[in-house]
């Protein structure tokens, strides 16, 4: 809940590193200070090439790297009414809308898309932590229920990268309700026996992690990822203890039970293909980096900054 | 009677009427009647004037009222043979959940809600009625075997929130919460709830996805608290007054929203200076609900449920 207080720094860090980045600006690593050239960052998908720190990473980035070719066809997700609340707090909710709009430069804090990831047809969902914290409003409810709705409709399974500070306040009640709509949303893929698998990445925490992000048939974390439900700060103010290290981070709940498994970003594309295909009873996978489907190829759309070739090599390590 | 602090001029005219009955008892020839009669005339005109236009601040005041009627009371009043069934079968039993068989104007139904405690004892035992994971595993537990013998489900919904601490994160608060919610929507059997004090965020939703959702009059639903929501965004927690109104967390408002079905009206002065007419309100409003689904086949209330849930945020509050 506590979600600026706690990420302002790492958000500032975040969008500074992703976006609007001049060709030659190198990034400082949080964890180990390391300076990365950004060429090389992007192409390690914003994992620190020193010490393994995973930092933020956008969901179009993410999709550029993880379906074949970096080939994706984005899924329309219906326009929800706008500041249902007349929301103002020092600011209006529209202008702080706005205003994230512009820095991030996406619409909304989730990008849905669907394509081929390793020759295997899927639905993939991704949380932009960049934009108001990631923050499930109406829309991150109305985009996953899109996400689920297509994955039904083309039988495929759906994954889920989740990354946020929880509700989005200036919404109310109404990003309460999606807790509910989004668990309507993980009931139609389980009713449809679609397999759902969330990728837990830093920070997932509050109404998001008590929803759709803790209910995936698998559950993935990426290294050292923030998961939990009140954020460590809210609990060291109720209990007034220290808090022990790793406290909430991915390998603790995977030790307490609460992950099926913690794996770099650089794997998680094998692993998600390697997990779905046994699900859904296909062969096994074509592994590594391929070039975009070729017969559907026509309809898709690449992103279109930039020829997405070897920008997704290290996903391909094997 | 414990006031609150926009109930301190009636707490003074009050006061006056008490000493002056006192004075009167001490001094038989004295007739302070006349002038008692007028102050409580003056006091009660003040309760009218003051609950008739509560700020958003002020219900979460009366909401969180330690005199307000809480679940056990609700239980004790409007339930026979009420039969409380413990425990998570994995760990613990949650206190702060209260869950078991019960007759409700004769039926059998399953009754769960969250228990704040009335004093200092009762309250660290009941965690204030903070649930941890076992209160959520517990109420799931419930739900499914009302489910499995068609007994309808009504909650009692009076939590700041689900409880932030070591263990409860350790043992999965998230997904104990998240599963909670995911069985309200699978249980094909009446689900009613009523929120009769606070509604604090992801806790209470656990328990409020239902087919129908009462509100008392001055009771409170947020997706955080006044507090925390001004500590945020306004970077000062002394803002609640501001974050309570931003908020539209009071049951008229909710009620626009289209996020709640019903709202329960209180006494004059809230629920808790007339606990017997609320818990009697209560039991209408729970009379009525449980009576819009009778005879409805199981799988359509689970359906009716979940459609009811994905098309909510349609309508915003008129500008």
């Amino acid at each position: 809940m506590n979600w600026i207080s706690n990420y302002v720094r790492p958000r500032i860090n975040s969008i500074f590193s992703r976006r609007e980045v001049p060709e030659n600006l190198w990034t400082k690593c949080d964890e180990c200070g390391t300076m990365l050239f950004h060429r090389e960052l992007s192409d390690n998908l914003h994992v620190c090439t020193n010490c393994g720190h995973h930092m933020a990473i956008t969901p179009r980035e993410r999709f550029k790297a993880l379906f074949d070719g970096g080939v994706f066809v984005e899924v329309k997700v219906p326009e929800p009414i706008a500041d249902p609340l007349q929301f103002r707090d020092q600011k209006k909710y529209v202008d702080r809308l706005k205003e994230a709009r512009k820095t991030v430069g996406e619409k909304e804090a989730m990008l849905v898309a669907e394509g081929e990831v390793g020759r295997t047809p899927m639905v993939v969902a991704a949380q932009d932590f960049g934009f108001m914290a990631g923050s499930m409003g109406m829309y991150v409810g109305n985009a996953i229920i899109a996400a689920a709705e297509r994955a039904v409709a083309l039988k495929r399974p759906l994954a889920l990268f989740s990354a946020a500070g929880g509700a989005r306040m200036q919404e109310g009640i109404l990003s309460l309700m999606q807790m509910p709509r989004t668990t309507v949303a993980v009931q139609m893929l389980k009713e449809a026996g679609l397999p759902y698998i969330v990728v837990l990445t830093h920070p997932t925490t509050g109404g998001v992690t008590a929803s759709y992000a803790m209910l995936g048939d698998v559950q993935i974390a990426e290294p050292n990822a923030l998961i939990c439900f009140a954020g460590p700060r809210v609990i060291e103010q109720t209990i007034r203890e220290k808090l022990p290290e790793g406290f909430q981070r991915a390998e603790y709940l995977l030790d307490h039970g609460m992950l099926d498994r913690v794996t770099p970003r650089g794997k998680i594309k094998d692993e998600l293909v390697t997990i779905v295909r046994m699900l859904m009873r296909q062969t096994p996978a074509v592994k590594g980096d391929l070039p975009p489907p070729a017969p559907k190829a026509a309809e898709a759309v690449a992103p279109a900054e930039k020829p997405a070739g070897k920008a997704a090599a290290p996903a391909a390590k094997k | 009677m414990n006031y609150l602090e926009f109930e301190k001029p009636l707490a003074e005219i009050e006061g006056k009427a008490e000493e002056l009955r006192a004075m009167g008892r001490a001094n038989p020839g004295m007739d302070v009647e006349k002038e008692a009669a007028g102050l409580d005339k003056k006091a009660s005109d003040m309760i009218v004037s003051l609950y008739g236009s509560l700020t958003a601040w002020q219900k979460c005041q009366v909401a969180r009222h330690p005199e307000r009627p809480h679940c056990k009371e609700y239980i004790e009043t409007l339930f026979s043979e009420y039969t409380p069934l413990a425990g998570d079968r994995s760990f613990a039993d949650d206190h702060s959940v209260m869950g078991g068989l019960a007759r409700f104007d004769g039926q059998a139904v399953m009754v769960i809600g969250h228990e704040k405690g009335h004093d200092t004892k009762s309250r660290i035992e009941r965690n204030f009625g903070m649930a941890r994971p076992e209160g959520y595993r517990k109420a799931i537990r419930l739900m499914d075997l009302a489910d499995r013998f068609g007994i309808p489900v009504i909650t009692l919904i009076d939590t700041p929130g689900a409880y932030p601490g070591k263990g409860a994160e350790e043992r999965g608060q998230s997904e104990a919460i998240a599963r909670t919610t995911e069985k309200c929507l699978s249980i094909k059997v009446p689900l009613v709830s009523v929120i009769i004090g606070e509604g604090g965020s992801g806790g209470a939703v656990a328990f409020a996805t239902a087919n129908r959702v009462a509100m008392l009059e001055h009771s409170i639903y947020s997706v955080i608290s006044p507090e925390g929501c001004a500590s945020i965004l306004w970077k000062d927690a002394e803002k609640m007054r501001e974050a309570a109104e931003a908020l539209r967390l009071t049951a008229q408002n909710l009620y626009d929203l289209g996020v709640i079905d019903k709202i329960i009206n209180e006494p004059v002065g809230g629920a808790h200076r007339d606990r017997a007419a609320t818990t009697e309100a209560v039991r209408n409003a729970i009379n009525a609900m449980l009576g819009e689904m009778a005879g409805k086949k199981g799988s359509d209330l689970r359906d009716a449920r979940r459609k009811k849930f994905l098309g909510m945020g349609s309508k915003g509050l008129a500008a």
